[in-house]
């Protein structure tokens, strides 16, 4: 016997007539923040603007300063894409750390959303031989090349098709977003992303208060809650503000290339059109905008 | 959308100050344009004895790029005068094939916006113009592997 069940949004509605029943309040109020929230995607201007209002005050409140959490909808004309010069990079780390601060990853339990990679000169890029907790007084290391790895923000992404509730999107902009207020802590899509991109909030995140970095964008880097997954966004709190993602500029060698895919003038383009160019595991077809290549 | 790009001939580069010395410029406090100029090729001893040249030291020396007759000025091949805000013509005279990276934003570090105002470092800025071997660095710690973390494990 075929059987209907009600979605989430009947089920909590009819919650919420009972709650609103029973302390006889209006329920209209409530149909869009809190638990009875529904997906950023398909929020009006409105219920965006009171959502973040609403984020904005209690952020503010348990950080002691102001924190704005930002809407900006992708630019129209504008992709990106992303370039690493493998050549360069000598795996300081300097830019999981400044991504670390931009982002408001947790730092304990520490979340870091770049892994700097070292891998032997005699054996290419090999993920089998690559070790993530080198340390050395000094690199690069004899011997050694160095290859960071983050989110590549696939054209077609197999973490956004493993997510059973959407939580988790590609933009217009090319950037794969997540709706921490969406996301169940199933962690479907860390097992589907084939570059380990995605990080889980096994416990409550710290951050130091003095540390926040106020300036958030719903979709990256507002603090989030135990039991969500996140990821690099390219800044998106940044970039959609025009400017560079901030492990490109902290990067002391400069091997960091970020840009509009669209303008042919854009430093990315520049890499793609005239550098010898690589994405990592090109065979599953997954199409990054991350591109690494060798500018020597 | 302004042109982000240095590709164009003509085209204004914005560029943090070269880093000197201090005190070092402008070179006419203690040159004087009136002593005449020792152009004989010798290791530093009254001033500048810290430049130790590591930059093709068997074929190059100060006068090859700095001016002898405009002291606070720098000179290509040509013996045209260029500021040393504008020292990466003369950088490019030889390392053609990373002048053309560095203006099209390949090669060398770029802030502010991707899509308007950008500023470039000079080459000077990250590479000395008397020893321009990037030096090494010391890396920031490594992750803390899984088992460290806390919520994993016995309490520590
Ligand atoms: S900051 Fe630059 S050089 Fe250092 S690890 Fe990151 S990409 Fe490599």
């Amino acid at each position: 016997m075929k059987q209907t069940l009600p979605s989430r949004r009947e089920f909590l509605c009819a919650v919420a007539s009972c709650a609103a029943a029973a302390t006889a309040a209006g329920c209209s109020d409530l149909t869009h923040t809190g638990w009875f929230q529904s997906r950023f995607r398909e929020m009006s201007e409105a219920e965006k603007k009171d959502l973040v209002a609403g984020l904005e005050k209690s952020n503010t409140a348990r950080f002691g300063k102001e924190v704005t959490v930002g809407v900006e909808p992708p630019m129209a004309g504008a992709e990106f894409g992303y370039a690493l010069d493998i050549s360069r990079c000598i795996g300081c780390r300097r830019c999981v750390y400044a991504c670390v601060e931009e982002n408001n990853q947790s730092r304990d339990p520490q979340v870091q959303w770049i892994r700097v990679l070292e891998m032997d000169k005699d054996k290419g890029v090999d993920f089998a031989h690559a070790d993530a907790y080198y340390d050395a007084e000094q690199v690069p290391r004899d011997g050694h090349f160095y290859l960071p790895v983050a989110c590549q923000q696939c054209e077609n992404p197999p973490c956004v098709k493993s997510c059973p509730v959407g939580a988790t999107w590609r933009e217009k902009d090319g950037i794969v977003v997540i709706d921490y207020d969406w996301c169940i802590g199933c962690r479907c899509c860390m097992s589907a992303c084939p570059y380990g991109a995605r990080h889980f909030n096994y416990a409550e995140p710290q951050i130091p208060a003095e540390q926040l970095n106020p300036k958030t964008h719903y979709l990256g880097n507002r603090p989030r809650s135990k039991g969500v997954v996140e990821k690099c966004t390219f800044c998106i709190q940044r970039v959609r503000n025009g400017r560079y993602p901030a492990c490109v500029e902290v990067c002391p060698v400069g091997a960091r290339k970020f840009g509009n895919l669209l303008d042919p003038d854009s430093e990315v383009r520049a890499v793609l059109e005239n550098k010898r160019v690589f994405v990592l595991k090109s065979e599953l077809n997954t199409r990054p905008r991350f591109f690494y290549f060798y500018g020597l | 959308m302004p042109s982000a790009l240095g590709r164009h001939p003509g085209e204004k580069i914005e560029v943090p100050p070269p880093p000197f010395t201090e005190g070092a410029f402008p070179c006419t406090d203690c040159h004087d344009p009136e002593i005449p100029v020792n152009r004989t090729r010798r290791p530093m001893e009254m001033a500048h004895a810290e430049i130790v040249l590591h930059h093709d030291e068997e074929h190059r020396w100060c006068l090859d790029c700095h001016s002898a007759e405009s002291r606070d000025k720098l000179h290509l091949a040509s013996g045209a005068l260029v500021d040393f805000t504008e020292s990466y013509r003369l950088c490019g005279q030889c390392h053609g094939d990373k002048y053309r990276d560095w203006r099209a934003g390949v090669h060398g570090r770029r802030s502010g916006e991707w899509n308007g105002h950008k500023t470039y470092l000079l080459c000077v800025n990250c590479h000395s113009a008397h020893a321009p071997k990037f030096q090494p660095l010391k890396p920031m710690p490594p992750p803390v592997r899984p088992e460290g973390l806390a919520g994993r494990g016995e309490p520590k």
